[in-house]
């Protein structure tokens, strides 16, 4: 490259899927307006998403000096985004025809929103990750509001603005505190700045990092900053309810993760004295609120509060174990939250909503695959072997207990325990009582693909965990 | 010249007012306007750092934190017309569809 005016091209290769994955977002926007059939859009961006995976597997390394790296932690996030997207895509298609919303630029934003996550999963530096949030946040905002005449569609992408914005203010006044003592926005120079400078216990250092906390945990819908949550989830359409609550909280925890293990690395004493309240409260409220629901979306919204618990556990740990677990869980997590969900999608019918609790009464009575199905993604999210939540939570709290936490992991095998009522009362509706009226399921060749997939990885990793556990290991040293 | 300090004070305030007005005022409108309070508040003491700093980064990202303003504006208030062709109303109290 030509180095005339100090100018030289960065190496474009670490970047080259999030390059492709914009195009091709751009292009199925584009498509949208001479493709009539919904169905070949929701194709393309399963392919769109396909080439971006291929790509992603070549390309590592670090580019923009320092700002984007791209390794085997990033790695890691962006496949779970990537399994994300194509198991939304693939619950989405006959939903959004269900509620009249079949529109193309669902799947761009989709797409656009995941592009934000991999950005955030790759930040090297505090503007290249506020950059991330903002375009995973803004495309998720308009998601979360899709229904456009439904009013709690409307209402819910209104709480989800207000609150979202008012976090990202507070990350970005951190930042500038941060900017303001160690004169650098790179993750790198701002961990090196601290150590040599001896900062930590700097009360500036402190609010910085709280400010972040406080930023963070909006994201992954931790206590006492959910409040968004369950309001959102419940009125959202369930799709992106689905998608919410694997990926923005994925990457959420990729920037927590990297940005208190790198950058306030030597300051782990204060940032885990803020985590931890942060954590048993989270499991706190999130288990202890989820008992009382009658619409099954928000007492997933308040069970995925309670999971956002249990990985700070992983975090909190500090070891490379420990964010191993939490990349194992996350993955698990994705396959048994959405399986959950593509559930609750097929219980949305023409002219039935089939999103109360007592909806479920003797669903095993009358689709007994559903049910059955149902009954696993439940086991799993209680933690029951031999599921693959099991194995998740197995690892959380091993790490934890390994760490020196163990009195820690012991309020949380807790309250795990407590979790096993409202997900088991699910179960019991569905196979002790007597179905009220016929509940039509709405199928679709999607649908069962998505099912089929997820209840296959629920079982099979629950059964033979070490190589996702072992993958994880290999991404959790960054 | 005038001292890194008054800057800082004056982000520090501007932020405290945006906070207060977004936990105070209930018109949705005023809420929205107090994050832009909060995210220009944060814009003064970036680049007040980077003069005191002599480094660009600081200027860097207000520039960006500008761009992504706009860009929240008009999702904001595109989300606001949704709502308010629904409801008929601004008012955040009101918006209770949704409880528990």
């Amino acid at each position: 490259m030509t180095n005339l005016t100090g100018f030289s091209m960065p190496d474009l290769g670490p970047v080259m899927p999030e390059i492709v994955m914009t195009c091709l977002a751009l292009l199925i926007l584009l498509a949208d307006l001479v493709i009539k059939r919904k169905e070949t859009i929701a194709f393309l961006s399963i392919v769109s998403v396909a080439a971006v995976t291929y790509l992603l597997v070549g390309s590592t390394g670090i580019t923009f000096n320092g700002m984007f790296i791209a390794d085997n932690y990033s790695l890691f996030f962006k496949l779970i985004f990537m399994l994300n997207v194509v198991l939304t895509v693939l619950i989405s298609v006959k939903y959004i025809a269900i509620e009249k919303v079949n529109f193309g630029e669902y799947y761009s934003l989709i797409l656009l929103s995941t592009l934000g996550m991999m950005l955030m999963a790759s930040a090297g530096d505090l503007i290249t990750l506020y950059l991330g949030l903002e375009l995973m946040a803004l495309s998720t905002y308009v998601l979360a509001g899709f229904l456009r005449h439904d009013i709690k569609s409307n209402e819910a992408a209104m709480k989800y603005f207000l609150l979202g914005a008012f976090a990202s203010a507070f990350l970005l006044y951190g930042t500038s505190l941060i900017y303001g003592l160690t004169g650098t926005t790179d993750l790198k120079a701002i961990s090196s700045y601290i150590s040599v400078n001896g900062l930590s216990g700097n009360p500036v250092l402190t609010l910085s990092m709280t400010m972040f906390a406080v930023a963070f945990s909006f994201k992954i819908a931790a206590v006492p900053f959910h409040m968004w949550a369950p309001d959102v989830y419940e009125g959202s359409p369930t799709s992106i309810t689905a998608f919410m609550s694997v990926g923005p909280k994925a990457a959420g925890f990729a920037v927590l993760g990297r940005v208190f293990m790198t950058a306030f690395g030597a300051a782990r004493i204060e940032w885990t004295g803020i985590l931890i309240p942060i954590a048993i409260l989270t499991m706190a409220v999130g288990n202890i609120a989820a008992i009382s629901q009658i619409n099954i979306k928000r007492m997933l919204a308040y069970s995925s509060i309670a999971h956002a618990g249990y990985v700070l556990l992983g975090i909190i740990a500090g070891t490379s174990e420990g964010t191993a677990s939490v990349l194992n869980y996350l993955f698990i997590y994705a396959f048994m939250n959405i399986g959950a969900f593509a559930v609750v999608i097929m219980l949305r019918s023409e002219g039935f909503k089939g999103d109360d609790i007592s909806d479920y009464e003797g669903l095993a009575k009358t689709h007994p695959l559903a049910a059955a199905l149902m009954l696993v993604f439940m086991f799993s999210l209680t933690g029951i072997p031999p599921t693959a939540g099991f194995m998740g939570k197995f690892y959380i709290f091993m790490s934890a207990i390994s760490a020196g936490y163990t009195w820690l992991a012991v309020i949380a095998v807790i309250f795990s325990a407590i979790s096993a009522y409202f997900y088991l009362r699910i179960v019991m509706y569905m196979y002790m009582k007597e179905p009220k009226a016929a509940v039509q399921l709405s199928v679709s060749p999607g649908i069962a693909l998505a099912l089929t997939i997820t209840v296959i990885a629920v079982l099979v990793i629950g059964v033979l965990p070490s190589k996702v556990i072992n993958v994880a290991r290999i991404a959790a040293r960054f | 010249m005038v001292p890194l300090n008054w800057y800082l004070m004056l982000s520090a305030v501007v932020f405290m007012i945006g906070v207060f007005g977004f936990l105070t005022r209930r018109n949705i409108i005023i809420m929205f306007m107090s994050i832009e309070l909060l995210l220009n508040a944060v814009n003064i003491s970036l680049v007040a750092f980077s003069h005191y700093l002599q480094d660009m980064r600081g200027q860097i990202l207000a520039v960006f934190i500008i761009t992504v303003a706009a860009a929240e504006a008009a999702i904001g208030l595109a989300i606001i017309i949704a709502l308010f062709r629904n409801k008929d109303t601004v008012h955040a109290d009101e918006m209770s569809e949704m409880k528990g």
